[in-house]
C-alpha cells in the first residue's frame, strides 16, 4: 500500500453513477486483453455531462484527446460516488487511466467494495464535504497512515475517515492476497 | 434482542448463532448468478487467480443468464457470449440459458425467479446491482463486481458486513391504480438515492403482503437505487405458490423477531399513495403524476427486470386496449416466458400482443435492450434529445443511450395513461 498519494485533482459533484464513469456502450472490450483494455482508459469519465466535468468550472476532460490515461491521480466528489451498477468496470477504468484514490463524501456501496476487493484504488470518504472546497487542478496529498487529506494549493489540510476493517484487504493488496494470508486459499 | 430477516440468513449462512449490524463474516453461497456484461471479467479473474485448470465450487450453483446485449451485430458484444459458452462447456455447467438456442430467457433477474433459483432462505449473489430482486422470495440477495464473482467461483464464500435494516410498512389496502413502482418512487422520493446506502430494506405490513410476486420482485429491484444492499420481504403462502412446480427446494421461511433492531422505520397508509414519476435525472426526483401534465413526451418504453413482467403488461393493456397511442411506444418483454403470455393472456378476448400491436406499439424481443442504452442498434435506444417515459429502473444522464435524452421513470399504468396522450398523465384519468 502506498503511504502518500500526491497529484492533481479533478473534481465532481455527488451521485457520480457508473453509466458516467464508464458508458454501457463501452463496456465491450475486454479487460484481460492489455491492448484493448486501454480503452477504458481512455473512456473513463466520458459520461460525465460537460457542464459537471472537472468543478467548479466544469468543460474540462479528464483524459486528453486521444490519450490512454490522465493527467489527474486523485479523484474528488461529493455522496453517493459510484451509484448505479455492479460493473466492475467503473473502478477499474479508473485504475487504468491512472487514478491512485478517489476522495467522496460517501460512496456506494458496489463500487466501494469493488474497489477495494479489486485492489484498483483506495476510496477515502472524508468527515466533511470538501468538493466544493477543491478545485480541479489543485495540488492534493493524501497522507495514508496518518489519514489526512492536504490541499497543497490552497493550504488546507482535511481528516479522512478510517478504513476500519478493510485495511487489511487494502493492505494485502486484494481479496485474493487477503484470503491466502488468511489462510482462507491455498495458493 | 431479536434479529431481522436479513440478519438471521446471514448468520445461519456463517453456522452462528447470531450476528450484529457492522460486523463482518464470511457466508456460504447458495447461487451466484453472472450475465454477458460481467461474465468475461468474471471468468478471466478466476482463472487468473485459481488456474487455468480450476473449477468452480459448484457447478450445480452457478447460473448464468446473458440478456443485456444479445439482438446486436456489435462484434465485441456478441464475443462475450461465446466466452460464456467456452466456460459452461469446459466446467461443464448445467444452468445455462444460451442466446438462439430454446433455452434463451432473456432479463435474469426474471429468468431466475422463473427457473426456481429464488428460494426463501438462501443466499444469493449476482454480478448486477439488480439482483436484490431476488430478495421478494425472502432470501438474502445483492450485486457484486466481478472479482467478488470469481472470489466465490472458486471458494462458495464472500465476506460480507451485516447491514443494518429499515423498515418500511404499509398498512391498509392500496388503491386499485397504484403499482408496485408508485411505492418505490415515493420511497425513493423520501430517502435520496443514498437514503438507504450500505443497509437493508424491508417490506412489510397487510398492503406489501397482498402483492403478488411479481409485484414484490418490482420493490426489492430499486432497493439498489436508493444505495440498499438488499431488499427483503418475508416468505409466505404466495411465495410458496409461486415456487410450486419450479423448485423442489421448499427453502427456509424467516421472519423479522418483533423485538428486533432497525435503524429506520416508516409507516405509511397504503390508501394514501398517488401516481408518481421520477422526473430526469435521478430516481429520487420524485413529483406526482398529476404535477407533470405540462411535460410533453416523445417515447414510451414499456420494459426491463422492474416493468416488463407480465402484470406489468396487463396493467398497460388494460389502457391501451381498443385506443392508439399518440407517441412512439416501445414494448419489450423481460423473458420469453413473457413474450409468450402476451400471446396467451386475453383482456376480453383480445391478447395483450394484439393489444399492443392494435395500438400501433412496436414490440421487441426478450432482453435488457434499450434499459441501459447499449450498442447504436438496441431497440428503443435514445439517440438524440427525446423525452421519454418509462418503465425502467434508472433515468442517470445517459442510461438510455443519448447524453442529451430526458427520462421519467414511472409505473406501467401512467406509462401507458402518458403514451395516449402524448405528455405525463395520471393513469386515474382512464381507469
Ligand atoms: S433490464 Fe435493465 S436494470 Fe434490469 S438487468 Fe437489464 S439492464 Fe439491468
Amino acid at each position: 500500500m502506498k503511504k502518500i498519494i500526491e497529484g492533481p485533482a479533478y473534481v465532481l459533484g455527488n451521485n457520480i453513477d457508473t453509466d458516467q464513469i464508464i458508458p454501457a456502450d463501452k463496456l465491450m472490450y475486454s479487460l484481460s486483453d492489455p491492448e484493448e483494455k486501454k480503452f477504458y482508459g481512455q473512456f473513463a469519465l466520458s459520461g460525465v455531462p460537460d457542464a459537471q466535468s472537472g468543478l467548479p468550472k466544469g468543460q474540462m476532460s479528464f483524459v486528453n484527446e486521444g490519450e490512454f490515461s490522465s493527467p489527474y491521480k486523485i479523484i474528488v466528489g461529493g455522496n453517493n460516488f459510484g451509484c448505479g451498477s455492479s460493473r466492475e468496470h467503473a473502478p477499474a477504468c479508473l485504475e487504468i487511466a491512472g487514478v491512485e484514490a478517489v476522495v467522496a463524501e460517501s460512496f456506494a456501496r458496489i463500487f466501494y467494495r469493488n474497489s477495494i476487493d479489486g485492489g484498483f484504488f483506495i476510496p477515502f470518504e472524508t468527515e466533511v464535504s470538501v468538493y466544493q472546497e477543491i478545485e480541479t487542478d489543485d495540488i492534493l496529498r493524501i497522507d495514508v497512515e496518518k489519514g489526512t487529506l492536504e490541499n497543497k494549493t490552497k493550504n488546507k489540510t482535511y481528516n479522512l475517515k478510517p478504513l476500519g476493517d478493510v485495511a487489511d484487504i487494502i493492505e494485502a493488496g486484494d481479496i485474493f492476497q487477503y484470503a491466502k494470508k488468511a489462510g482462507l486459499i491455498k495458493t | 434482542m431479536g434479529m431481522t430477516i436479513t440478519e438471521k440468513i446471514l448468520a445461519a449462512h456463517a453456522q452462528r448463532d447470531r450476528v450484529e449490524p457492522g460486523e463482518n463474516i464470511w457466508v456460504d453461497v447458495d447461487v451466484l448468478m453472472t450475465h454477458d456484461v460481467c461474465g468475461p471479467g468474471t471468468i478471466s479473474i478466476f482463472k487468473k487467480q485459481f488456474g487455468k485448470q480450476a473449477k468452480v465450487w459448484d457447478p450445480d450453483k452457478v447460473v448464468i443468464i446473458p440478456d443485456h446485449y444479445i439482438f446486436t451485430k456489435d462484434e465485441k458484444a456478441n464475443r462475450n457470449i461465446d466466452i460464456l459458452r467456452d466456460f459452461v462447456k469446459e466446467q461443464d455447467l448445467p444452468h445455462y440459458y444460451d442466446v438462439g438456442t430454446e433455452n434463451y430467457k432473456g432479463v435474469c433477474h426474471v429468468a431466475l425467479a422463473e427457473e426456481g433459483f429464488n428460494r426463501p432462505g438462501e443466499v444469493l449473489f449476482g454480478t448486477d446491482s439488480h439482483t436484490s430482486t431476488s430478495g421478494a422470495f425472502g432470501l438474502f440477495s445483492t450485486g457484486i463486481g466481478n472479482t467478488d464473482a470469481a472470489f466465490i467461483l472458486g471458494t462458495g464464500k464472500l465476506w460480507v458486513r451485516i447491514p443494518e435494516t429499515m423498515r418500511f410498512e404499509f398498512t391498509g389496502e392500496f388503491p386499485p391504480y397504484i403499482m408496485a413502482k408508485d411505492i418505490l418512487l415515493q420511497v425513493i422520493g423520501d430517502i435520496g438515492v443514498d437514503g438507504a446506502t450500505y443497509r437493508s430494506m424491508e417490506w412489510t405490513g397487510e398492503a406489501v403482503m397482498s402483492l403478488s410476486m411479481e409485484e414484490r420482485m418490482t420493490l426489492c429491484n430499486m432497493a439498489i437505487e436508493a444505495g440498499g444492499k438488499n431488499g427483503i420481504i418475508e416468505a409466505d403462502q404466495v411465495t410458496k405458490e409461486y415456487n410450486q412446480g419450479k423448485t423442489s427446494i421448499d427453502g427456509q421461511f424467516y421472519s423479522s423477531d418483533s423485538d428486533a433492531k432497525y435503524y429506520y422505520k416508516k409507516t405509511y397508509d397504503a390508501s394514501k399513495m398517488e401516481p408518481v414519476v421520477a422526473k430526469p435525472h435521478s430516481p429520487d426526483n420524485k413529483a406526482l403524476a398529476r404535477e407533470c401534465e405540462d411535460v410533453k413526451l416523445d417515447r414510451c418504453y414499456i420494459g426491463s427486470c422492474t416493468g416488463g413482467k407480465t402484470t406489468d403488461f396487463i396493467a398497460a393493456a388494460k389502457l391501451l386496449k381498443g385506443n392508439t397511442v399518440k407517441i412512439d411506444t416501445y414494448i419489450v418483454p423481460a423473458t420469453v416466458e413473457v413474450e409468450k403470455d402476451l400471446s396467451i393472456q386475453k383482456i376480453e378476448g383480445e391478447t395483450l400482443l394484439d393489444i399492443f400491436k392494435n395500438a400501433g406499439c412496436r414490440i421487441g424481443e426478450p432482453s435488457c435492450a434499450a434499459c441501459l442504452g447499449g450498442p447504436a442498434d438496441t431497440f428503443g435506444r435514445t439517440q438524440g434529445e427525446e423525452i421519454v417515459i418509462s418503465t425502467t429502473n434508472r433515468n442517470f444522464p445517459g442510461r438510455m443511450g443519448s447524453k442529451k435524452s430526458s427520462v421519467y421513470l414511472a409505473a406501467p399504468y401512467t406509462a401507458a395513461a402518458s403514451a395516449l396522450t402524448g405528455h405525463i398523465t395520471d393513469p386515474r384519468k382512464f381507469l
